[in-house]
């Protein structure tokens, strides 16, 4: 090999190199240490857990934190309602996120740009500001209430606020462009003459549908629920502006946990096990995205 | 136009009013000079005054715009060396491990990874000593961690969609590979650079929940701010402040919109 | 000089397929060389690794005595003309056209010349300062060509050169190719899954298959002297029949074969044994077909019935169905029109052709 071309190799390693130490140092060995400190007692100390090894260097872990967070019901509840709290927004968005991306699929190429760009406009717009929004909606005085009561729909305000229902309209709203998105992706490449052929062969509207576009769709909608499902399982910031103090969720037991106990190693075990709850459907989304990219390609 | 079935026209009134009805009415509330934030007290912007006269919001906002600004531009740096190496080396040793960090930030909880990156710091910190402090510096770092991870996509996928012969072409032509990448490569991304810039400054602006696991006592982003604020209820002088956002980025979209609109109508 | 360009033994693998299997080849300076074959054949491998951008795994390349087997691409006096044609659509032509000499550190003033030399050899003048994308595709093809021509190569390679075009322009623009090459007398080697363009074009054709060359020639033996059966079904149609040897004389052969009924002779080229099964190939223009049992000595002649007939103007195709049951394609000038107007379905007719007319197949 010439000197040259070993130049040329000199600058491909650094280019590989440099994200890929960064990946390592910032991304990868943090888990290390949740795993290492999720396996230590806590103690009132700083920081506050008890080294992996005594002082004579015995290994010295504990699965304390684990078996505490396995037996105590508080715990397996919590997973169980954020599974199905992210579910049910998922579903919920599903519901709403499918006709209106096949709307936007099927509208004509300048309007459809428009309500593409009016779905990802609140991207932009802060996250937190946006559930804010809903505050000033659901409250006892908000302008929902002032609205039903004008009409004389009710006559004392609902309570929406800190209910389970202010959680799941928060979660359906903030995460419903994920969902549209992809589904959108995948309902503006299919052929409508599909449909029309399958019409054509004598399937009514419904059948066409459910035997032509919703098979099409369907890495659309598994990538839309999932992208959708994950990050709601962790959410902490709606579950803890609109949901009542006894609405846990897996996300703000953590940060609690955490913050507020400064229980760290029980913080890092309830990482792990929400971590381990997660890994499918993160492996099922990179494997459908990563297909998705070759297909684009 | 293909007729729309009114089942999907009501879908698509529905889901839009969702998406933006409750920040309309934020911005109208915002004009409102009632202190309590729901009930309307007629017009006024005094709460905009008031805005400009917190000096822990504008500490943070300044904060966070340094942090969005480090962080965007290490991210874009090392996000376009990721998207090229994944996208342009072949295979390389440690590749599959590489992709597989490369995507994962994106789709990891965000609890998850603020509380790991904070036991790296401190871990790191009872190691080195480094860091001493935690703020600016960790903020930065933990945001271009996960940033990085949205620009390396863009840039790959901007690269798979782009003819590699043309940086063949130019090889063949005498270029030599580092300045194909500048003579060829760069300017042909660029766009999507751009684009992963944006997209990691609004990410970096909008965190919440990592920021507050990494920074330390003294040092808020303006969305700590303003959650510690929000937690008590309503307030309108964050009404103002979400106004200002809402507004600012949607001109700044329609504005990219109309430009873009302008650039790729034929000529 | 036969040997300007001098492929020794080369193959490419990757993994477990070998795309180019121990390909020897040489070429002449100055010749327009075809490499001809259809999709996954190995014929963009090779040209790949004649421009750089593949290493083989065995074998050597000497281009005009140097060994540039691991010379990169950018070392190499090779350019190459791609088949997207890679314009860097950030560049207008000018700037384009100058990259390599850019690249090679030419004062701007010769640059400006050169650039302005190319330009007009492909009729681009006026185009000099226009984006990619306000051209049109025979534009495009002409500045890729003149971007790779700016160098002086040693060889030009092309990549299917007009397959972007629509079947107008091509045929205008292999003609524009070919008196550039000759103008200019750089060595061209041409990558092409098309066999008329290969045909015009070319001085010599490789026809390739399965990562090997199954014949390399003229167009003219190529096609009147098929080696075997991928090439004589690979360039036109062909009329095959199975047959056994039975003479083997100085220039030829003698076999017989079932589906004719007949024996027939043909030219061998090949090493023969008598007994040995062979298939005996005679082009569809090459036979006669007509009503009367041919009087011509020493010429092959079948009966047969029409089974199908098709009118294309100039020509008219007949489909003859043997007793055998073997259907033979047989092409005709319309000039002889007063003989086979009176063809009609299943009229009985006589097919035949003159031996040398024959060539044998052996795989």
């Amino acid at each position: 090999m010439t000197a040259n071309a070993k130049n040329d190799e000199t600058w491909r390693r650094v280019a590989v190199a440099v994200p890929y130490l960064w990946l390592f140092v910032f991304f990868l060995a943090p888990f290390a240490i949740v795993f290492k400190i999720s396996l230590a007692d806590p103690v009132i100390a700083q920081p506050p857990f008890t080294a992996s090894f005594d002082e004579q260097g015995n290994l010295a872990a504990s699965a304390d934190s684990f078996r505490f967070l396995l037996t105590d019901k508080l715990y397996v509840i919590t997973y169980l309602r954020s599974v199905l709290m992210a579910g049910g927004a998922t579903i919920l968005c599903l519901a709403l996120g499918f006709p209106m991306a096949y709307g936007i699929a099927r509208s004509n190429p300048a309007t459809r740009n428009l309500l593409l760009l009016l779905i990802v406009l609140p991207f932009w717009i802060s996250f937190l500001l946006r559930v804010y929004a809903w505050m000033g909606l659901m409250n006892n005085h908000g302008v929902i209430n002032n609205f039903l009561m004008w009409l004389g729909a009710i006559d004392k305000p609902i309570q929406f606020m800190y209910t389970d229902f202010a959680v799941f309209v928060g979660l359906a709203y903030s995460y419903l462009p994920f969902m549209i998105l992809p589904l959108y992706a995948s309902l503006e490449r299919m052929d409508l003459s599909l449909v029309e052929a399958a019409q054509d062969l004598g399937a009514t509207r419904t059948r066409a549908f459910w035997d032509v576009t919703w098979p099409l769709a369907r890495a659309g909608v598994i990538a839309g629920c999932l992208l959708v499902f994950i990050p709601a399982m962790g959410e902490y910031v709606i579950p803890y502006l609109l949901g009542g103090p006894e609405s846990l969720l897996i996300g703000r037991v953590l940060f609690d946990e955490f913050f507020v106990n400064r229980d760290w190693p029980l913080a890092s075990a309830v990482a792990i096990i929400l971590l381990l709850l997660l890994v499918v459907p993160i492996v099922v989304l990179q494997r459908y995205q990563a297909r998705d990219q070759e297909s684009a390609a | 136009m293909k007729r729309q079935s009114r089942f999907i026209l009501s879908a698509l009134a529905f889901g839009y009013a969702f998406l933006y009805v409750p920040l309309i009415l934020v911005v109208v509330y915002s004009f409102n000079d009632s202190r309590i934030a729901t009930v309307w007290g007629g017009f006024s912007t005094r709460w905009y005054g008031e805005l400009l006269q917190n000096d822990s919001i504008l500490d943070a906002a300044f904060l966070s715009l340094q942090v969005a600004i480090t962080s965007a531009t290490a991210a874009t740096l090392l996000g376009t060396m990721a998207g090229l190496a994944l996208a342009r080396f072949g295979r390389f040793r440690g590749r599959t491990l590489f992709s597989g960090m490369i995507s994962s930030p994106m789709v990891m909880p965000e609890v998850i990874t603020g509380l790991s990156l904070l036991l790296l710091f401190v871990t790191l910190q009872q190691l080195t000593g480094w860091p001493g402090q935690r703020g600016f510096s960790t903020i930065a770092i933990a945001h271009t961690t996960f940033s990085m991870a949205y620009v390396a996509v863009i840039v790959q996928s901007r690269l798979m969609a782009m003819d590699e012969s043309l940086e063949e072409a130019a090889m063949d032509l005498g270029g030599r590979p580092l300045r194909v990448v500048f003579d060829i490569t760069l300017p042909l991304i660029a766009p999507a650079m751009i684009a992963g810039w944006l997209l990691s400054f609004t990410l970096s602006l909008d965190d919440l929940v990592i920021a507050s696991f990494v920074s330390g006592p003294g040092s808020s982003t303006l969305p700590m701010v303003i959650f510690s604020k929000v937690k008590l209820g309503v307030s309108p002088d964050i009404n103002a402040l979400a106004t200002i956002i809402i507004v600012t980025v949607s001109l700044g979209v329609a504005i990219a919109w109309v430009v873009g609109r302008r650039a790729t109508r034929p000529s | 000089m036969k040997d300007f360009i001098h492929i020794k033994g080369i193959s490419k693998l990757f993994g477990d397929f070998v795309a180019v299997d121990n390909v020897d080849l040489e070429i002449a300076r100055g010749e327009l060389f075809s490499i001809l074959g259809g999709s996954g054949c190995g014929k963009t491998t090779l040209l790949r690794m004649l421009a750089g951008f593949e290493v083989p795994s065995s074998g050597t390349i000497e281009i005009d005595g140097t060994d540039v087997t691991h010379q990169a691409p950018y070392d190499r006096p090779v350019n190459m003309m791609f088949q997207s044609y890679a314009i860097f659509p950030h560049m207008d032509v000018a700037k384009n056209i100058a990259y390599g000499l850019r690249k090679e550190g030419v004062a701007k003033q010769e640059i400006d010349k050169r650039v302005g030399e190319m330009l007009e050899l492909v009729q681009l003048v006026d185009f000099r300062n226009r984006k990619p994308e306000q051209l049109s595709g025979g534009q495009r093809q002409r500045v890729a060509l003149a971007r790779a021509l700016i160098k002086q190569p040693k060889v030009l390679l092309l990549d299917e050169p007009l397959a972007a075009l629509d079947k107008k322009l091509r045929e205008q623009t292999q003609f524009e190719l070919m008196n550039i090459q000759d103008e200019l007398g750089i060595t061209f080697v041409v990558v092409t899954h098309d066999q008329e363009e290969a045909m015009t074009l070319s001085s010599r054709i490789a026809v390739m298959n399965e990562g090997r060359f199954k014949q390399v020639g003229t167009p003219k033996e190529i096609y009147e002297f098929p080696h075997n059966r991928f090439v004589a079904d690979f360039i036109g149609t062909i009329n095959t029949f199975e047959a056994v040897v039975t003479v083997v004389n100085e220039d030829g052969i003698e076999a017989y074969s079932d589906e004719a009924g007949e024996t027939l002779s043909a030219l061998g080229r090949q090493l023969i044994e008598v007994g040995q099964n062979i298939e005996v190939a005679v082009r569809p223009e090459k036979i006669f077909i007509s009503k009367e049992k041919p009087e011509e000595a020493g010429d092959v002649c079948i009966e047969g019935v029409v089974d199908d007939l098709g009118y294309l103007g100039n020509r008219s195709l007949y489909r003859v169905r043997l007793n055998s049951g073997k259907m033979v394609q047989v092409s005709s000038q319309n000039r002889r029109r007063s003989i086979t107007r009176f063809l009609e379905w299943e009229d009985k007719v006589w097919i035949s052709w003159r031996p040398r007319s024959a060539v044998v197949l052996l795989d």
